[in-house]
């Protein structure tokens, strides 16, 4: 649905502007990466600009810390629409192994709704391509979630599952 | 200057496209990729190992009586491996894939389910349904499928009969025959 969505309101080119939330910088040589001539996004008539202003997507490396969560919400709020914000690497989905410290809030979706994660710790470029190009709907999602359960014949799981719903979880 | 401007200009024409056609053909990776992980129900034991040394626990385990549950929060799976390095049973492997771009937050949160059994002694899980079935995977004495919970890891006559229920002191031989 997204995709259909990006289709008919994005056009043809997509204008990123690429912001550092607080990354190591290697999702941002990865960013840079897919911009050379060897990997050469500006196929798809993207290119880096250098105001949101002019931007269509915000490309949103590192897990964003509390110092530079307001400025990435005004930059979202900069950004004209319709827009896309794409979160490139671990750190912007998820946090990494930030995720539950005090400073970091975790995540890009914390503070601007994100249209496509690309996970990764860095991501390959590919994956950023195949970001990029699912966004403009040029190619359909693969990955899947893995559910996978190995209980013996007519042990009922859901009923078990139910009565465990209320005890407080004991994790290792 | 001019000369030069001209070399460059050769140089550039002989180097001819470097360009990758990505999106549309695909590309392999190098070898010893680590990308998305994936498990198998069948071999886990629920061991806890990967859980342990996950540096951004991404791998959660919650003992749930006779069921682990076993979730992968693959949202900030970093692809270290280590659960791979750590496993004994290699249930968990990286695998080639990484086109795991999606729009969709639910699609990087895996689950794993298996049956255990609580020890009688200290409360917590073991897995007992299947231990056997790995001896014989692996070849210790057994003799061909399903042989080996017979006469396999056991002598074909064991010392002391644990299925009768009889009180192990045991009386003398000779009364027994009178």
């Amino acid at each position: 649905m997204i995709s259909d969505l990006c289709k008919k309101m994005l056009g043809k080119s997509l204008w990123l502007f690429h912001t550092n939330c607080g990354a190591c910088n290697g999702c941002d040589i990865e960013v840079i990466d897919v911009l050379t001539p060897y990997y050469d996004v500006e196929r798809f008539g993207m290119k880096l600009v250098g105001s949101p202003r002019h931007a269509d997507a915000l490309v949103v490396t590192g897990s964003v810390s509390r110092q530079v969560a307001p400025a990435l919400r005004r930059l979202y709020e900069a950004t004209p629409d319709p827009k896309v914000v794409i979160a490139v690497g671990t750190c912007a989905v998820g946090g990494n192994i930030w995720f539950d410290t005090y400073n970091i809030l975790g995540g890009a979706d914390k503070v601007v709704p994100v249209t496509v994660y690309i996970p990764g710790c860095p991501p390959r470029p590919e994956a950023i391509i195949y970001g990029a190009a699912m966004a403009l709907g040029l190619v359909p999602k693969k990955t899947e979630a893995q559910h996978e359960q190995h209980v013996p014949k007519g042990f009922d799981l859901d009923a078990y599952l139910e009565k465990w719903k209320d005890t407080p979880a004991i994790t290792r | 200057m001019f000369k030069a401007k001209l070399k460059e200009a050769v140089i550039c024409f002989g180097a001819g496209r470097v360009t990758l056609k990505y999106p549309f053909e695909p590309s392999p990776v190098p070898p010893k990729f680590r990308g998305k992980i994936e498990f198998d129900a069948r071999k886990c034991i629920a061991c806890g190992g990967c859980a342990n040394v996950c540096p951004p626990r991404c791998i959660v385990i919650e003992d749930m009586g006779e069921v682990a549950k076993i979730t992968f929060n693959l949202d900030r799976c970093i692809q270290c491996a280590r659960c791979y390095e750590v496993c004994p049973e290699k249930a968990i492997w990286p695998t080639d894939e990484f086109e795991t771009a999606t729009p969709d937050k639910s699609d990087l949160k895996s689950e794993m389910i298996v049956w255990m059994s609580t020890c009688q002694r200290c409360g917590r899980c073991f897995e007992t349904e299947n231990a056997i079935d790995k001896f014989e995977s692996k070849r210790w004495r057994g003799r061909g499928p399903g042989e080996a919970n017979k006469h396999g890891i056991f002598p074909i006559k064991p010392p002391i009969d644990f299925t009768a229920q009889t009180s192990l002191v045991r009386e003398p031989e000779e009364e027994k025959d009178q």
